[in-house]
C-alpha cells in the first residue's frame, strides 16, 4: 500500500447526508507557488502548485471526497485479505496499514495544535515546555490521560471532523492499563458491511492502527484493538480498546508522585 | 413502452397510494441478485421462481430493446450489390449477443411498409423515433393492480420495482435506491461483483428510507 505522503491528504469529510460530494480540485487553494522548477509532468501540476507548496495549517478547504476515500479503503481491505488465515491476521494486517500513518500524522497534529493555542493566547510562546506553569497545553502528552484527550479530541477531529463519543477506563481492578475510545458511527465502516461468517470482523483495525501509532509517537507503548458493540441506535458503534504497556504504568506512577501532569 | 392488462400473480390487499410493494434486481447476465418485499400481504414466490421471473424479464427486456421502430433514413438509396452486402451487416448486428432468434427478423418485420430493396438498411441508414433517445427495451409494465418499473444502469444492471399503479414520483424512489446500491453495495469490499446482495447496511438503509417516505 503506498502511503499519503501527507498528513493533511487524510483529513477527509464531508456533508452528513451528501455521500456523493464532488471532489474539489486538490490544489485550489494553495499559496503563490515558489521555485519548484521542475517540468510539468504527472507529478507536478500545470500550475505548479504542488502539495509541498501549501501551508501546513491550511486545513479549512483540505477536505476530500467521501467516496473516493470508501473506494480506496474498499481497496485496502481487498489487499489485505489476500492470504490471509483468518479474521484476526485480517485485522492485524488492517493495523499495519494504520500504525505507520499514525506516526507520520502526529508530527503534523502537534504543528497545527501549538500553532492553533499561540494564535489564541497571545502570551503563551509555540516554543513553551511542558511545565506546569504555564496556561498553555505541553507540547506532548507526558501523562496517559492528556494522550487520551488528545486521541479523543484533535487526532479526531483532524481525521474525521468530529470528536470521539466516549472516553473511558476500565472498570476492572485488574486491568487499570485499558481505556477505552467509542465511536458509534465510524467513518471508514460507513459502507461496509460485513458477512455473517466474519461477524467478529472490524475494518476500523485500520483506525486502532492509527492510534497505535499516535501512542508509539508519544513515547507510549501500547497495543490497540477494534471491538464491535453494537447497539439499537447504533448497529455500528465501535470501541478501540487501548491496552498500555507495564513500562508506561510504572513511569505514570512516578510521574504521578512527581507530580507531573 | 407500454404493455398493459397482464394477468398478474402479485395481489396486494389494500391499495396505498404511495405504497411500494417490492424490489428486484437483476445483475447484466440476467441473474437474480436482489429480491425483497416491503408490503405485507403479497403472494410468495419461491426462490426458483423468483429466479426464472429474473431471466425471463432480462429475455423480455432484450426483446423490447430490439423490436424499438426504426425509421429509415431518407438518403438511402442502395444499389442491389451493396444491399446484398449489408444484408449480413444488419442480420449481424441486430442479433445483441446472439440472445435469442426472432431478434434477426422482427426488425424487418417492423420495416415491412417499405419496399424489399430498401428493407435491409446499412448500420448508419436509420434512426429512432427520437433520435437523441437509444433504444432502451421496456421500462413500464402497468396492470390494474400493480406497475412494474424497470431502471436499467449504464453498466446492465437493472431495478425492478413492483408498486402501486397510483404511485406518483417513483422515477424519486428509483434514483434513491440506485444511490444506495451505488453506495453500500459496490462500496462494500465484502460484495463480489454479480453476486447476489448480501449486505446489511444496504437493506438497513433501504428499509429505514422507504419506511421514513410511506
Amino acid at each position: 500500500m503506498a502511503h499519503p505522503r501527507h498528513g493533511s491528504m487524510l483529513s477527509f469529510g464531508g456533508g452528513p447526508n451528501d455521500t456523493a460530494t464532488a471532489e474539489k480540485p486538490p490544489f485550489q487553494n494553495a499559496p503563490v507557488p515558489t521555485a519548484s522548477q521542475s517540468s510539468p509532468g504527472l507529478r507536478v501540476p500545470s500550475n505548479r502548485k504542488t502539495i509541498y507548496d501549501r501551508h501546513l495549517n491550511r486545513s479549512r478547504n483540505a477536505e476530500l471526497s467521501r467516496a473516493s476515500f470508501a473506494f480506496l479503503f474498499s481497496e485496502m481491505v481487498t489487499y489485505a485479505q489476500r492470504r490471509v488465515t483468518g479474521i484476526q491476521d485480517l485485522e492485524r494486517r488492517l493495523n499495519e496499514q494504520g500504525y505507520p500513518l499514525g506516526l507520520r500524522l502526529l508530527d503534523l497534529l502537534f504543528y497545527r495544535t501549538i500553532a492553533g493555542s499561540s494564535s489564541s493566547s497571545s502570551s503563551a510562546s509555540a516554543l513553551s515546555t511542558s511545565s506546569s506553569t504555564t496556561s498553555s497545553p505541553p507540547n506532548r502528552p507526558l501523562r496517559i490521560l492528556p494522550l487520551l484527550h488528545l486521541i479523543h479530541g484533535p487526532l479526531w477531529r483532524l481525521l474525521f471532523n468530529r470528536p470521539a463519543d466516549a472516553l473511558e477506563h476500565s472498570v476492572s481492578p485488574d486491568t487499570p492499563n485499558e481505556y477505552m475510545i467509542t465511536d458509534n458511527d465510524p467513518m471508514v465502516n460507513t459502507y461496509i458491511s460485513v458477512p455473517r461468517e466474519m461477524s467478529m470482523l472490524n475494518c476500523a483495525a485500520f483506525v486502532a492502527g492509527i492510534i497505535e501509532g499516535v501512542c508509539d509517537g508519544c513515547g507510549f507503548e501500547a497495543k490497540v484493538s477494534a471491538h464491535n458493540q453494537p447497539s439499537e441506535m447504533w448497529p455500528g458503534r465501535t470501541v478501540f480498546l487501548l491496552r498500555f504497556g507495564e513500562s508506561v504504568m510504572e513511569r505514570e506512577k512516578v510521574l504521578e508522585k512527581a507530580g507531573v501532569k | 413502452m407500454y404493455v398493459s392488462n397482464c394477468s398478474t400473480s402479485l395481489r396486494a390487499q389494500t391499495n396505498k397510494t404511495r405504497a411500494v410493494y417490492s424490489l428486484i434486481i437483476i445483475n447484466k447476465a440476467g441473474g437474480l441478485v436482489y429480491q425483497r418485499e416491503f408490503h405485507s400481504g403479497l403472494h410468495k414466490l419461491s426462490t426458483n421462481d423468483y429466479l426464472v421471473l429474473a431471466g425471463t424479464f432480462h429475455g423480455v427486456h432484450a426483446i423490447t430493446r430490439s423490436i424499438t421502430p426504426r425509421l429509415p433514413l431518407a438518403s438511402t438509396t442502395t444499389n442491389p450489390t451493396t444491399a446484398s452486402h449489408s444484408t449480413t451487416a444488419s442480420l449481424s448486428l441486430t442479433s445483441p449477443s446472439g440472445t435469442t432468434t426472432p431478434t434477426a427478423s422482427t426488425p424487418t418485420a417492423s420495416n415491412n411498409p417499405n419496399n424489399p430493396a430498401a428493407n435491409t438498411p446499412s448500420s448508419s441508414a436509420y434512426s429512432y423515433p427520437i433520435p437523441s433517445v437509444p433504444a432502451s427495451g421496456l421500462e413500464f409494465l402497468e396492470t390494474d393492480k400493480f406497475r412494474l418499473t424497470c431502471f436499467q444502469t449504464q453498466t446492465g444492471t437493472k431495478f425492478l420495482l413492483f408498486t402501486d399503479p397510483f404511485m406518483a414520483n417513483i422515477d424519486v424512489v428509483m434514483k434513491k435506491i440506485y444511490e444506495l446500491y451505488a453506495d453500500f453495495v459496490m462500496k462494500n469490499p465484502f460484495y463480489q461483483l454479480e453476486m447476489p446482495v448480501r449486505c446489511e447496511a444496504f437493506d438497513r438503509h433501504l428499509g429505514s428510507w422507504l419506511r421514513g417516505r410511506i
